[in-house]
């Protein structure tokens, strides 16, 4: 596989929530392989972003292309087709609550393969091990703590070992020492299955461990107001909020300290 | 002339700030005229509650035109009163706050018209899973069906077999009195018959299934609608309606006409305990009902209560995909789903009288 190739396309992307504008033509690119952030404040449409490049959402204008397919225009067997090369982490884990952790990582596989039950369960198990959860299989979701259900969540997404991952808000609500581990099993999947991944998130720790790349959503302008390498972005970004964004500071604390 | 001197000592927080607040109001009502001079010097204490006071007493004298200060006021209190301090800028107002009545008017069309087109939507997505799963019955997962229909039915056996005894014996009793008058009393057995196998079985036990089933169908699929489990299934490519909405449809359409039949069956015994009372012979009853009923008003009602079991489920799961978020909506949901299952019901039941009329059946 070629390096430096683009998996997911957006082009000219519009969304609308209830008559509102949302953001408007905007565009980008996802590399293979890379971790990719979309940052932005607090109701700038992130998730919205996210949803749009999952299928969830209809686009108001533009296109997602995910490889060489349009999931904007697909539907049926063909948006199903396309949803085999993505796994989909939700911010709150969004497994089901009737099954084992060991049944919800292995409910794609009985769905989409023709494998034989055992085989199924040893490869949901390794899944589960893959995130730390090993010994955890007939946990249920309610039994778990906040940040086991995300990666359980993460290895039922892997469950079907897709080529991206879109991951909304992974480390929001969990303790720095869960976060951390969530980060460093998130580098680990890239490093040894070359998971690309799509990240939704505003922690600044992790931005700094995971991202090679982020790009920043504005809700004044509608659009991207800032793309590249965090550690670029904070040190060297012509715009103020963005380096604001980066050093935590405040309109204030910006004029203060000189 | 004279300044108005309000002093306020001690503490004012949440606690005391109630009785200081209409005490104060009461004390410089109808002087707004004068200017006002509140005296804080010996305010030992003062919270988001009491800056909160200070805040109404400025904003009372400076909206009559009168002056206002503050003497004496301790430094942090004189802190927390500028970070609470309404901002000179005008407050914004709220997005779409208003719209002219052709506006509305749109709106309100273009809503019905979407969730018209939602509906027919999901009334044909359902058709199609339907079918599929007929044509295909491998991909049914029956583990989720026979869960299901354990719940809804098995589950519901106790409150079906109360209410139909008690319908049974109630219906029993309140014609008996009349019918004695004309020495009718055995036209009771003909009576319960024929209303509870034709309208009242199939009936009672769909608004029970409604009750019980709908509403709980509502509830799971618009909480997995909340925590995103419904979308976790789209971006798996799983269907919503052939994951959730097709086994409880079977689920309600496999145990509906068994609970119409159980409810029929308690009824009738209900009955049977009135009619021994009158000095019937069981015997008599009993061939009094075979002889009142016949097959086609017992499998016109099982039909009914099939076509009914469709409708709870359908509502049910519709209303549990329509929710949008928060908890509240997962309640809102439950709710609506009872309420218009019962209507849709009410209304069918009554298209098939008309249509069991004309038929002659």
């Amino acid at each position: 596989m070629e390096a430096n190739q683009a998996i997911i396309r957006v082009e000219g992307l519009e969304a609308r929530y209830g008559g509102n504008l949302v953001f408007d033509n905007v565009s980008f690119q996802v590399e293979r392989g890379e971790v990719f952030v979309i940052l932005g404040g607090s109701g700038c449409g992130k998730s919205t972003m996210l949803k749009h490049m999952i299928g969830l959402y209809t686009p108001f204008a533009g296109r997602v292309w995910i490889q060489d397919d349009d999931i904007t225009a697909s539907e049926g067997a063909e948006r199903r087709a396309i949803l085999r090369k993505i796994g989909v982490m939700y911010q709150m884990g969004a497994l089901f609550g009737s099954m084992t952790l060991l049944e919800n990582v292995r409910l794609p596989l009985e769905e989409f393969t023709d494998l034989p039950t055992e085989a199924m369960d040893l490869i949901a198990a390794s899944k589960l091990r893959l995130v730390q959860l090993e010994g955890f299989e007939q946990y249920m979701p309610a039994e778990i703590s906040g940040g086991m259900k995300k990666r359980a969540a993460i290895a039922r997404a892997m469950a079907l070992d897709p080529q991206i991952l879109f991951l909304d808000e992974p480390s929001a609500g969990l303790d720095p020492i869960t976060s951390a581990e969530l980060d460093s099993t998130i580098l680990k999947l890239r490093e040894t299955l070359g998971v690309t991944f799509v990240v939704v998130t505003h922690e600044l720790p992790s931005i700094y461990t995971i991202a090679d790349r982020v790009i920043m959503l504005d809700k004044e302008t509608k659009g991207i107001v800032a793309s590249g390498p965090p550690e670029e972005l904070r040190d060297h970004s012509e715009n103020d909020w963005v380096r604001r964004f980066f050093l935590r500071e405040t309109a204030e604390s910006e004029v203060t300290s000189p | 002339m004279g300044n108005q001197v309000l002093s306020l000592s001690g503490r004012l927080d949440s606690d005391t700030t109630g009785g200081i607040w209409r005490e104060a109001m009461r004390l410089t009502a109808g002087r707004h005229s004068e200017p006002l001079v509140v005296d804080a010097t010996d305010l030992e204490f003062c919270d988001g509650a009491g800056a909160s006071l200070l805040l109404a007493l400025r904003q009372q004298q400076e909206s009559a035109g009168e002056s206002f200060a503050l003497r004496g006021l301790h430094e942090e209190t004189r802190q927390l009163l500028e970070l609470i301090e309404p901002s000179e800028a005008e407050a914004e107002e709220p997005s779409a706050a208003r719209e002219s009545f052709v506006t509305g008017l749109g709106r309100a069309t273009l809503e019905f018209l979407t969730e018209m087109r939602a509906l027919v939507a999901f009334v044909g997505e359902m058709a199609v899973q339907l079918w599929n799963a007929v044509r295909r019955p491998r991909e049914l997962r029956f583990k989720d069906v026979v869960l299901i229909a354990e719940r809804a039915g098995i589950g519901a056996v106790p409150i079906i077999v109360l209410v139909g005894f008690l319908l049974g014996l109630i219906l029993a009793f309140q014609s008996a009195i009349p019918m004695q008058r004309f020495g009718a009393q055995i036209f009771v057995a003909d009576l319960l018959g024929i209303s509870l196998l034709r309208e009242l079985g199939p009936l009672m036990a769909a608004i029970l299934l409604t009750a019980r089933s709908g509403s709980a169908f509502a509830a799971e699929i618009g909480t997995m609608k909340v925590n995103e489990e419904v979308d976790a299934l789209t971006t798996m490519g799983l269907e919503p309606v052939r994951f959730l909405v097709v086994p409880r449809i079977i689920a309600a359409v496999t145990v509906v006409p068994v609970l119409a039949m159980l409810m029929n069956l308690s009824g009738l015994i209900g009955g049977a305990v009135v009619f021994l009372s009158l000095d019937f012979p069981l015997v008599t009853y009993v061939n009094r009902v075979v002889a009142a009923v016949s097959m086609a008003d017992f499998l016109g009602g099982m039909f009914k209560a099939l076509i009914f079991g469709i409708i709870v489920a359908a509502v049910g799961c519709l209303r549990g995909l329509q929710t949008k978020t928060g908890a509240g909506a997962v309640g809102e949901s439950t709710t609506s789903s009872v309420v218009s299952g019962i209507v849709l019901i009410a209304i069918i039941d009554g298209i098939f009288g008309v249509i069991f009329y004309l038929l002659g059946i």
